[in-house]
């Protein structure tokens, strides 16, 4: 993969909905490297992360439920590390599954 | 509290805007009710492929939803049209609708004696509506008078951060001066149950949306049950909205929740069922958005507050439909289309407060008769009748 260095460290606004919540929103397009920031909270992103899509605020191990808004949005499919971008790659959710309800 | 203005009808109701419905009771009156309306100003028509052929609930529940139309108070004055051999009766849901006392006539192509009689006949009768409703104008009503029909199509992950928490805070505004508003979209509330059984008046509420949401998951099993075109993804979550970030139905369902607000529920109403007392209900209807926007409108509704973030531009014939992006790169890119960019909250430059009041506002004002933008670009491509377990 190639490294973009020049964006390491800049930082990207980002919003924790509810406190308990283990995902954070990007309020910017975020690219590998940069910071996305809540308060005092920090993280590393691991990937380019889209406007609005999710980041792990912490490393979750496989089948941990993911929370935004202070509720459960799904469960991780395999281990997760912080700053990684979460979204249908790695998320699954047992409502509303077309033909695996 | 606060005044809108706004048509009065003769039984109580207020209307937003004032035009004439011609409605026909069954599929094959569609062209000539579609020829009358264009003969004269302020008409609409509603052409369905409904009203014969149907049976039982189903039948029940497209009668109600073009009775519904028919009574909502945006239109002063009904024609209904029948062909005069179908399962709907023209004269039947005549009176169904001239139980709220508006002008209503019918006719039958078959008594007339064709398509042309018809036409001539159905336009005399229209334009004599349309000479009484000229008569009427706005005048001040309560907002306790106004319905709101809450929807949300084309949801990317904004949504639940910023438009539909702002619109949440405007239907707290209009619940607090006596108003009425419907939730609705039931395949969307999957996930949100804990939430709803907070937010019930009463356990018998509670027990009731459980049940709706239950049967809603039951029928969707059913049948998706040997189809996976999409079994990677979760059903009822669309390209847009993965491509938004929204990753599951339970995240889509607990943002789109915020736009009820936080009133509790009173009651739960059936498809295109009006309400007999005011409040937030939770509406049983589900689809696309112009199943369920129908049955806002049918429900009562005189106008539709629609957050998307995509980007959206439907509309309602004769019902403003008020889009609402929490997306500011949405709006600016589809400006001719969305009413009210409440991306600014999250551009920082607005607080969510500021924003659902300024939206509470904007919703007053249309009420009044300021145009949305669909109603100035001729949207009305969301009328569409729900058929009964449709999810």
């Amino acid at each position: 993969m190639k490294v973009r260095y020049y964006h390491t460290m800049e930082e990207k606004r980002m919003l924790i909905l509810a406190s308990g919540d283990n995902v954070g929103v990007l309020l910017e397009d975020a690219l590998a490297g940069n910071i996305a920031v809540c308060g005092d909270t920090r993280v590393s992103c691991l990937n380019d992360i889209k406007f609005c899509h999710k980041v792990a605020l912490f490393d979750l191990p496989k089948h941990t439920y993911f929370v935004k808004y202070g509720e459960i949005i799904g469960y991780a499919l395999r281990d997760i590390k912080k700053g990684e971008w979460v979204h249908t790659h790695n998320l699954d959710d047992v409502r509303g599954r077309e033909g695996m309800l | 509290m606060d005044q809108v203005l706004g048509y009065r009808r003769a039984n109580g109701s207020f209307g937003v805007r004032n035009y004439i419905a011609v409605i026909p009771s069954v599929f094959c009156a569609n062209h000539t009710a579609k020829m009358v309306a264009s003969q004269v100003q302020g008409t609409i028509a509603f052409p369905h492929p409904d009203g014969c052929g149907q049976h039982g609930k189903d039948l029940q529940q497209t009668i109600n939803t073009l009775a519904g139309i028919g009574r909502n108070p945006n239109f002063g004055a009904v024609l209904v049209v029948g062909l005069g051999c179908e399962r709907i009766h023209a004269d039947e849901l005549a009176s169904l609708i001239a139980e709220t006392q508006k002008p209503v006539k019918y006719l039958n192509i078959q008594a007339q004696g064709g398509t042309l009689k018809a036409i001539e006949a159905g336009v005399r009768i229209v334009r004599d509506f349309a000479f009484q409703l000229s008569q009427q104008h706005r005048e001040p009503f309560p907002v306790s008078k106004l319905i709101l029909g809450l929807k949300c199509g084309g949801t990317d992950a904004t949504s639940g951060i910023a438009s539909n928490p702002a619109l949440g805070l405007a239907v707290d505004q209009l619940i607090a001066q006596g108003g009425t508003a419907f939730l609705s979209e039931l395949a969307e509330l999957l996930g949100t149950e804990h939430i709803m059984e907070r937010r019930s008046a009463t356990p018998e509420v509670y027990q009731r949306i459980k049940e709706e949401l239950t049967h809603c998951e039951d029928v969707l099993e059913r049948m998706t049950k040997d189809y996976v075109r999409t079994s990677e993804q979760a059903a009822l979550v669309t390209p847009g909205n993965f491509e938004g970030g929204v990753s599951s139905v339970s995240e889509k369902a607990l943002g789109g929740i915020h736009k009820s607000g936080s009133s509790p529920f009173v009651g739960v109403l059936d498809y295109a069922e009006q309400p007999k007392n005011t409040g937030l209900f939770l509406m049983a209807a589900a689809g696309g958005d112009s199943d369920i926007a129908t049955s806002l409108v049918a429900g009562g509704a005189q106008i539709i507050a629609f957050t998307t973030g995509r980007g959206t531009p439907t509309g309602f014939p004769g019902v403003p439909v008020l889009k609402i992006t929490g997306n500011s790169k949405t709006y600016h890119n589809m400006e001719d289309d969305l009413d009210f960019n409440a991306g600014e909250i999250i551009d920082g430059t607005l607080t969510l407060e500021q924003a659902g009041k300024n939206l509470y506002q904007e919703i007053l004002a249309i009420a009044s008769g300021k145009p949305t933008k669909a109603e100035i670009t001729g949207h009305d491509e969301l009328f569409a009748i729900g058929r009964y377990e449709c999810y």
